[in-house]
Formats: structure tokens, C-alpha cells, sequence
């Protein structure tokens, strides 16, 4: 500080205003475009990305906004976002209800991609996880109802495999079936169609972001009957097993049902484990998966 | 109307189509590539798909965005094959012919900053809020800074320049009101303000075309009779005066500075012919002409 001059003092004080002054300036202007580009990694759960789009996260720093996977739609299902959007501005997306995803076998939206935000590794279109298709209101969805609906069902592109009718019997009339639109997630490929083509005014089935739409055990888990399949066997000592007899009606018997200690269902004590504990309490042909 | 209109001296003595030249180019090339993206979604004619983040002309050419492409690097992401070649090509190009080319040739909000600083001429507005022309490199030190951080392409959450390009291209909502902010932003608070004091984009071209060799020279210098018309009309009028004053300071007459943006306005202007599209290396210290009839006048490119 001695050896400067005034001026040279005056001069590197100058700079050193003028930086600050630009550093901060500036660095308010970045700190509010950070928070909203924070805000901008919230996609709205009706918002579908395109096949193979990456994670959010990672689609919003590899996606350049060019628009080439809309260009290459041939079915002017995708979008690139406006700013008034609620998705990141420019981005592609596509709303289910209104033009779903036709499921091209050549994908052409990810190949016009000039950048991994859509992943070139997905060549087979049913692999795509756009989303999960979930029938959500079980209240409203006509085949809930008893009716015969069936129209996600029909137009589901991985008919029988993504979407399965599984049979229960109607409680209400006490003498007909209802057929459940039931979805497999790891067929459902989340095109959309389903959600598309459900004739309420608001669709029972949605197709939601597979975080949102799945749960998840516990890493921690294990399914008990999957672990004894595996193993060939019960993984305890039986013997060793404390059981207390089930309280049952007076004489009555269930076939195949695993109460040691009633000593009334030794037979079963040879069946396969998950077919023990199968409670038969729906009447034959129904309960199964068509 | 008090004062002379800068270039009136120049449409006197060129005639008005030759004191308009560089500018009529300028805005057929933009107009023109506008026009090429634009017929494809109006007309069914894909010459060009995309936008100028990346597009793919007649299935053969990829371009792409260098400073998109380094934002989406900077957030973790590098780009496919073609992406990657369109950076190559726009980069060697702009290497070529100078960054800043890419403002005043290609870029759609320079005709609306044009516009308002051209307004601004004719209704007289003086007043101007002043902010160092350097901010455009804090912000673009800002753009690349936070695409690392936030692991997004952070300058295009808000870009005007691809909100404007992609919105004629694609439908553009409500991106008119950030076009017309930077409009009015330029018309009534700061002269030449966005693009040049604030954009990074440019900061960016800035820098990529550094040592370009093509660059608009005064060879004619000693002509000049000191009219200001160029620097009225320059949108960056700090990178002439080292070219058109340096005859004392040794300086040649090339205008080496990274933020003329090679638009010609210049050359149009000048009613005594000052100035000429040339080669960075054309750049003898001294352009005293040797015999009293200089050469130099009826250079062009």
C-alpha cells in the first residue's frame, strides 16, 4: 500500500468498484435464472417427454431446443413449450389427451435428435418409458361401474400385456363380472392412447410420470413366496415353527389352507407354497388373469 | 428537421441504392434465412428443419448453436454426431468471417434493436442509462457459469433470440412480450443496449471471431472530413475510431476489434468512400498515400 502512488491507488480502486459493481449486477440476474431454471426441472405430471428422453434433470442440460423431434413426428404429437408453457421453454412435450404417442417402430423423433437428450440406444419403441399409464378414479371408470368399456383396453397398443381386464365379480348385482382395466408397468410404454381414447369427460386412466405412478418396495424386501420358489422350499425350519390353530367355524374345512397347528390340513402340507395360502373364496374362472 | 440525418451526405453524393448497399444485403440475408426456416411450416417446403439452436438443411447439412452446444457441455452433455459436425462447421465458418457476423447478418433480434435504435434517432430520445459495454462478458461468464451448476442449458430458459427465431418457426406465444421488451428496452433506456452492452450471445461471437480475417478497414482513412456519420450509425461505434483515428498512434487501418460485427453500415455511410470490407493482415501502419492520387478508393471486397 506504502510503494503506490495515489493515482494507481485511485485506478486499482476503480477496478475493483467496477468488478464488484458487474459481479454482483450480474450475479443477481444469474442467481434469479438459476432459481427459475430450478423451477423449470418441475414437469408438469401431464406433460409427457418424448420416447427416450432422458430423466428431467439430465433432458433439460443435453435438450438444445431445436425442435427436430417435432419436425420428424409424424403424427404432430409433440410440441416444442411456449413461456407461458409450465415445461422449460422450447423443450418438447406432448399432452396424452389431446395427441398421444403413435409408438413409430423407427422412433424418427429420436433419431433426429442431435443430442443424447433423447437416447439413440432406444430402438425398440416398446422399451420407451414416457410415463405409466394408472387408472386413477375407480369411482368413475365405466368397467369399475360393471359396464363393458373396455375402450383402453382395446386401444392399447401392448393390448393383453400392458393393459389385461382382470375379472371380479360384481358385488352390486351380486350375479355379473366386472372386468378391471389393470396396467403391467413394465409393458405400459406410457403413449398415451389409453388416456387419449377413455370415453368420460375426465379420463379415469392417466398416463403420470413413472415416479409419480409407481411405488417401490424397500431394497431392503424380499417376497416371501418368490424367495421359497427360488430356494425350493421354506426357508425355515418348520418344525421349529410356533403356530396357533386358527379359529374356524365348528368342523368346517378349507382345503388348502396352511393351519399346522388345527391339524386338520395335512394334505395340503404338499402343495407348492403360494397355492397353499390361495384362499378359494371366488367361485372357479374367476380371480385369474384372462 | 434540426439536424442532418446521418448518411444524407452520402445518399447526395452515392445515390441512395449505393449509400444502402450493405444494408439492403444485411436484410436480405436475414429476411432470407428467416424465409428458408419459415418455409417449411408455412409452405411445405422443408428445405431447412430447426431453428438456429440446430437445424438440418436439406438432409445434408447440420449446423448447430456453438454456444448452446458448450452450455449443454458445461451441464454434463455432449451432442450426437450431427450435432457435434454442426458445431465444427458454424465454428470454422464464424472463425472465418468473424464472430460477430452472426449478429448483424443472421441473428432476428438484430433487426429489432436496429429498429429501435433507428427510432430512437428519429424521435430524438438522448437520454441513455449507462452500463459498461463489458457485461456482455460477465453474463456470458454468468450463461456458462450456471449451465454448470444448474445442469441446464441456462441462457435458453430466457433467451430473446431464440425465443423470437423459435417462436416464428414454431408458434410464439408469449415470446412477442419479451422481443418487445428488448425493443423497448433499447428505445427508451439504453442505447444499443442489449445487443451491445447485455447479450452473451454476442459476447460469445465476440470471442469466436477474435482473430477472424475478414474485417472492415479504413484504408481510405485520410479522406475522412470528420462527418460522425459512422459512428452514428455503428451499433458498436468504439471499434472505429483506433482504424479511422490511429494514423498517430501507429495503428493501421483494419478494425481489429472482436465486437465489430462486419456490417457494412459503415462503407454505406461514408460519402468520401473511407472504408471497405478487407483482409485482417491488409494493415500497413500507414495508409499515407505514396503518390497524391491514392488507390485505395475504389477498393470493395
Amino acid at each position: 500500500m506504502k510503494a503506490s502512488t495515489p493515482k494507481s491507488n485511485a485506478a486499482r480502486r476503480q477496478f475493483i468498484f467496477d468488478s464488484a459493481r458487474m459481479a454482483c449486477g450480474v450475479g443477481l440476474l444469474g442467481l434469479g435464472l438459476g432459481l427459475y431454471a430450478k423451477q423449470s426441472k418441475a414437469l408438469p405430471a401431464l406433460a409427457l417427454r418424448p420416447p427416450g428422453a432422458l430423466p428431467e434433470d439430465d433432458f433439460l442440460g443435453a435438450c438444445i431446443r431445436c425442435g427436430l423431434c417435432v419436425r420428424d413426428c409424424p403424427y404432430d404429437t409433440l410440441s416444442l413449450a411456449k413461456p407461458e408453457t409450465p415445461v422449460a421453454t422450447g423443450t418438447p412435450y406432448f399432452t396424452a389427451r389431446q395427441i398421444p404417442c403413435e409408438m413409430c417402430e423407427d422412433i424418427p423423433c429420436v433419431k433426429a435428435c442431435p443430442t443424447g437428450a433423447l437416447d439413440h440406444g432406444l430402438t425398440d419403441i416398446n422399451l420407451a418409458k414416457m410415463g405409466v399409464a394408472v387408472l386413477i378414479d375407480h369411482e368413475t371408470c365405466l368397467n369399475f361401474l360393471g359396464l363393458r368399456c373396455d375402450v383402453c383396453y382395446r386401444v392399447c397398443p401392448v393390448i393383453d400385456k400392458a393393459i389385461t381386464l382382470d375379472i371380479q365379480s360384481n358385488q352390486r348385482t351380486g350375479r355379473h363380472a366386472m372386468f378391471l382395466p389393470t396396467v403391467h408397468s413394465e409393458h405400459c410404454t406410457g403413449c398415451g392412447k389409453c388416456e387419449q381414447a377413455c370415453v368420460l369427460q375426465e379420463a379415469a386412466i392417466r398416463v403420470l410420470p413413472p415416479a409419480l405412478a409407481k411405488g417401490e418396495l424397500g431394497s431392503h424386501y424380499r417376497i416371501g413366496w418368490d424367495e421359497q420358489k427360488k430356494a425350493g422350499g421354506s426357508l425355515m425350519d418348520e418344525s421349529k415353527m410356533l403356530d396357533l390353530p386358527d379359529r374356524m367355524p365348528e368342523g368346517s374345512k378349507l382345503p388348502g389352507h396352511y393351519d399346522p397347528a388345527s391339524g386338520m390340513t395335512a394334505p395340503a402340507r404338499d402343495l407348492p407354497a403360494n397355492e397353499a395360502l390361495a384362499i378359494p373364496s371366488l367361485p372357479p374362472g374367476l380371480g385369474g388373469k384372462p | 428537421m434540426s439536424a442532418k440525418r446521418p448518411g444524407a451526405e452520402a445518399v447526395a453524393e452515392k445515390g441512395w441504392l449505393r449509400a444502402h448497399r450493405w444494408l439492403l444485403l444485411r436484410r436480405l440475408t436475414q429476411l432470407g434465412i428467416l424465409a428458408l426456416f419459415l418455409l417449411g411450416p408455412l409452405a411445405g417446403i422443408w428445405i431447412v428443419k430447426g431453428n438456429l439452436n440446430y437445424s438440418y438443411t436439406l438432409d445434408f447439412l447440420p449446423l448447430t448453436d456453438p454456444l448452446v452446444a458448450l452450455q449443454s457441455a458445461l451441464a454434463g452433455h455432449l451432442p450426437e454426431t450431427l450435432g457435434a459436425l454442426g458445431v465444427a462447421i458454424v465454428v470454422v465458418f464464424y472463425l472465418l468471417v468473424g464472430g460477430r457476423v452472426y449478429c448483424s447478418w443472421v441473428c432476428p433480434v438484430n433487426m429489432v434493436t436496429d429498429a429501435a435504435g433507428w427510432l430512437r434517432g428519429r424521435l430524438g430520445i438522448k437520454g441513455s442509462a449507462h452500463i459498461a459495454r463489458a457485461t456482455r462478458y460477465w453474463m456470458l461468464g454468468m450463461v456458462l457459469l450456471g449451465s454448470a451448476l444448474s445442469g441446464v442449458v441456462l441462457w435458453e430458459l430466457i433467451n430473446p433470440i431464440s425465443m423470437l427465431h423459435r417462436g416464428l418457426i414454431f408458434g410464439i406465444g408469449a415470446a412477442w412480450t419479451v422481443v418487445l421488451a428488448v425493443f423497448l428496452f433499447d428505445l427508451f433506456v439504453m442505447s444499443r443496449g442489449w445487443c451491445g452492452h447485455l447479450c452473451p450471445v454476442g459476447a460469445f461471437y465476440s470471442l469466436l471471431g477474435r482473430w477472424s480475417p475478414l474485417r472492415v478497414a479504413a484504408p481510405a482513412r485520410q479522406a475522412c472530413n470528420d462527418c460522425m456519420d459512422c459512428f452514428e450509425v455503428c451499433p458498436e461505434p468504439q471499434v472505429i475510431r483506433p482504424a479511422l483515428k490511429g494514423e498517430a498512434q501507429g495503428l493501421g487501418p483494419v478494425i481489429l476489434a472482436a465486437n465489430c460485427t462486419n456490417c457494412g453500415r459503415c462503407i454505406d455511410v461514408c460519402s468520401k468512400d473511407v472504408f471497405t470490407f478487407s483482409l485482417r493482415f491488409n494493415n500497413p501502419v500507414s495508409t499515407v498515400p505514396p503518390a497524391p492520387h491514392g488507390a485505395d478508393r475504389s477498393a470493395s471486397i
